[in-house]
């Protein structure tokens, strides 16, 4: 197993977010986490990138716990992290994000360099030079993609790249996700739009208030309505 | 008003552009080290008098006079920024993400402890860096002299001010510290260490201030009581600049060095004030300074 969360609770200062999540993900696997409006994603997210680090609870890269080590350094393990809403650096251009970002993979291959991230994504080209806050959203949302790529990961946890995109936005990135996936990327999705997330996902967790609810392939979770009714549907 | 014939005016803006470019280079530092740690290092002035000081001791040391002028200005900047990094390592990088007034104890605190330091290691003395003799002679411009040394200050502040725009704008350690200002998080769940990162950049600033100490002790006595001094015009230059804002740097040291130097012609004995005015001014009408940026 590449990532293996066990039963980690993470907290905020004194609030208590996650109380035992447990998630797997296997090479090669593109497995989503679904959940409403502060259900807890970009926690669990943060929780293994080192961002928001469990105070319980063990989060095993490769089957070595990394939990409790700096950000830098589990990224350096291989796993790259998308933030939410598009948190690109503005004030740095195009290229300039993505040259911040390079780095070589654990085992010194660079997959990724400028030019095959221009090759997949050419809005980014366009707007080599162009400072990062004058992309549109959608942009934004290629950039984010394409800078953590850049540092050659293993495993991607792309946290809610769906989130305040226009619909045929959405459908741009769900299809450049389905190609960094055909390339053989590990992902590990995080979204609301549960459309949007089963469509490139084998296997799903929900979580809701800080646990997980369910977990199984997507075809499972497709013919459990009720799940998705108490879990996902806005109320 | 008194009658002052055109070429002293022009002379003094000539020597007021030269203690500009010492304030820029001590400013840029202050301004660096807020801009992307947000602290306001109060002991920043301290360091330039340390550098001020050891400058002058490196000099006695080395006692040729045209080697110990430039062994000083590699070393006295070093040993400053070394001083940073131990600063820095030990205290500062607790504090980044405290409340201002906790900040404010810390770095007044150590203006404390620093004054006292340079004190029990040179007594109090009153010191002076000597020139090699090129730069120790003045030059005839208009049928005036103007120091040699103060003309040298005209090339050093623009390269400094190059080589800083070069190293943030133009290499990848100056584009990771532009990301970093925008958000550190981010940079380091990239993969980079942005511990280094603020390390580095807190050295950097302390060598712009040893920088800034070790070139005035080549044209002004050094003595105890010029770390506030110094404090004092620097934060005039950055509130009238704005604060993280390197042109603003720039412009205010220019602005305060020459308007300074002018006012001592026709009123000396008020032309001290005349940079605080100039700071009120600017605080009324624009308080996040003239380049700067109001704060979020
Ligand atoms: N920095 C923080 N400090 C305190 N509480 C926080 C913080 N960030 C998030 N929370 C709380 O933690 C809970 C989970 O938040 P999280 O961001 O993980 O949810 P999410 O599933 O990603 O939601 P969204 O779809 O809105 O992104 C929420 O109740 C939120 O209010
Ligand atoms: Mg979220």
């Amino acid at each position: 197993m590449l990532l293996q969360v066990r039963d980690i609770h993470t907290y905020y200062g004194l609030s208590h977010i996650l109380f035992g999540v447990s998630l797997e993900v296997d090479k090669g696997e593109c497995v989503c986490l679904v959940g409403r409006n502060g259900a807890g994603k970009t926690t669990t997210l943060k929780s293994i990138i080192g961002l928001a680090p469990p105070k319980r609870g063990v989060v095993a890269w490769r089957g070595q716990p990394i939990n409790g080590r700096a950000p830098h350094w589990i990224a350096q393990q291989g796993i790259g992290f998308v933030p939410e809403e598009r948190a690109i650096f503005p004030n740095l251009t195009v290229w300039e994000n993505l040259d911040v970002a390079r780095k070589p993979s654990t085992t010194g291959e660079v997959r990724w360099t400028v030019e095959r991230i221009y090759d997949l994504f050419p809005r980014l080209k366009e707007r080599s030079n162009q400072l990062g806050g004058t992309l549109s959203g959608g942009e934004q949302q290629m950039l984010t993609i394409a800078r953590t790529l850049m540092g050659n990961p293993e495993l991607v946890l792309l946290d809610e790249p769906s989130e305040g995109l226009a619909p045929l936005i959405v459908e741009l990135i769900g299809e450049l996700v389905a190609q960094i996936k055909a390339e053989g990327m590990t992902i590990l999705l995080s979204e609301q739009n549960l459309r949007f997330a089963l469509r490139l996902s084998e296997r799903a967790y929900i979580i809701d208030d800080g646990k997980i609810q369910f977990s199984g392939t997507t075809q499972e979770l497709q013919n459990n309505p009720e799940l998705v009714e108490k879990y996902l549907a806005v109320h | 008003m008194p009658q002052i014939p055109i070429e002293s005016v022009l002379i003094q803006v000539l020597n007021g552009l030269s203690s500009g470019m010492i304030f820029f280079i001590v400013a840029s530092g202050l301004s660096l080290i807020f801009g992307v740690m947000r602290v306001i290092n109060f002991a920043h002035g301290s360091l330039y008098m340390l550098g001020a000081f050891l400058a002058t001791a490196v000099g006695a040391w080395v006692a040729e006079k045209n080697l110990g002028f430039f062994v000083a200005l590699l070393i006295a900047p070093l040993v400053v920024a070394f001083v940073g990094v131990v600063l820095e390592f030990t205290l500062f990088k607790r504090i980044y993400n405290k409340e201002h007034l906790l900040q404010l104890l810390l770095t007044y605190g150590l203006t404390l402890i620093l004054a006292d330091v340079v004190r029990i290691i040179w007594g109090g003395e009153i010191l002076r860096l000597s020139l090699p003799e090129f730069l120790a002679g003045a030059t005839r411009i208009m049928g005036r002299r103007v120091a040699n040394y103060n003309l040298a200050l005209l090339v050093v502040g623009p390269l400094i001010a190059f080589g800083l725009w070069f190293l943030l704008q133009r290499t990848r350690w100056g584009r990771i510290i532009r990301a970093s200002v925008a958000n550190p998080e981010i940079v380091s769940a990239l993969g980079i260490n942005t511990q280094w990162v603020f390390t580095g950049v807190f050295a950097l600033g302390c060598w712009l201030a040893g920088l800034g100490g070790m070139l005035i002790s080549g044209r002004a006595s050094v003595s105890l009581g010029m770390d506030v001094e110094i404090i004092v015009q620097a934060f005039a230059v950055v509130v009238i600049g704005g604060l993280g804002s390197f042109t603003g740097a720039l412009v205010g040291s220019v602005i305060i060095g020459v308007t300074v130097a002018i006012g001592t012609l026709y009123a000396p004995s008020t032309a001290q004030i005349i940079p605080f005015a100039i700071m009120a001014l600017v605080l009324i009408l624009r308080p996040w300074g003239l380049f700067g940026k109001p704060e979020r």
